[in-house]
């Protein structure tokens, strides 16, 4: 019974997956007033000629830090998975 | 476990240019194509070499687990700190208070194709440098971790 539900909603999910590109038109966004609008005021304002880095560190400086917090969560969380594996390195270098 | 002299000797050779060629992709980021995240990877692929090449206790002693931790938390911190910056200058959080301002990379960029100066865009290289060494620090002490709880054969 439970192995047939999901299933069932496994093949729905994989089709509604599916059927999404039949809807959307693929290298057309929906709102492009904005990629125009970092192009063309990239240079001015972050006085920077690689627009790539201006958006990601300048229009969207707080998904960076996010990104940032996320590696640094990352790494606390391999330094607990392997802290207790070798202990006597641990505590032979702090 | 260590490689033999010939990766050894490799590594030896090659560490110092994939540690120049990554600091220089963090550095130039604002101008070529990368940036911190990518020019950290880098970096942290070169430390990889090293401790691919020599044995575990070899690592150790060149490469400190402490100091790839302080660069973590330095880069965050600078990072923050950059962000803060701007909000101590009266000006939105993260926002670009040394763009154009004519002081540390505020140089103004004229618009349409140019070469490129390194003296420009404001915070943003500062924060690539903070990001560059939060990756650096990050992904060795990941790598660091793993090797240290594989079990040493034949030493």
């Amino acid at each position: 019974m439970k192995r047939g539900l999901s299933a069932v909603i496994f093949i729905v999910l994989a089709a509604g997956l599916c059927a999404i590109p039949a809807f959307l038109t693929f290298g057309e966004p929906a709102e492009s007033g904005m990629d125009q609008y970092f192009i063309g005021n990239g240079q001015a304002q972050a006085a920077t000629n690689n627009i790539v880095t201006s958006v990601v560190f300048d229009y969207r400086g707080f998904d960076t830090l996010g990104e940032s917090v996320i590696l640094f969560a990352a790494v606390i969380g391999v330094g607990l998975m392997f802290r207790s594996m070798r202990e006597e390195e641990e505590h032979e270098d702090e | 476990m260590r490689m033999s002299k010939i990766v050894r000797t490799g590594a030896n050779l090659l560490y110092p240019f994939v540690l120049i060629f990554g600091l220089y992709v963090i550095m130039h980021g604002h101008l070529t194509p990368g940036g911190g995240f990518q020019g950290g990877a880098v970096v942290a692929t070169g430390v990889a070499l090293v401790i691919v090449a020599y044995s575990f206790e070899e690592v150790t002693s060149m490469i400190k687990k402490v100091g790839m931790k302080a660069r973590e938390s330095i880069g965050l911190l600078l990072f923050i700190g950059a962000g803060v910056a701007a909000l101590a200058a009266g000006a939105p959080f993260f926002s670009n208070i040394l763009a154009n301002s004519g002081l540390l990379f505020g140089q103004t960029v004229p618009a349409g194709p140019n070469p490129g100066d390194l003296n420009t865009a404001g915070v943003i290289p500062i924060m690539n440098v903070a990001v560059g060494i939060e990756v650096w620090g990050g992904l060795a002490i990941i790598v660091l971790y793993m090797l240290s709880s594989i079990p040493e054969e034949g030493s």
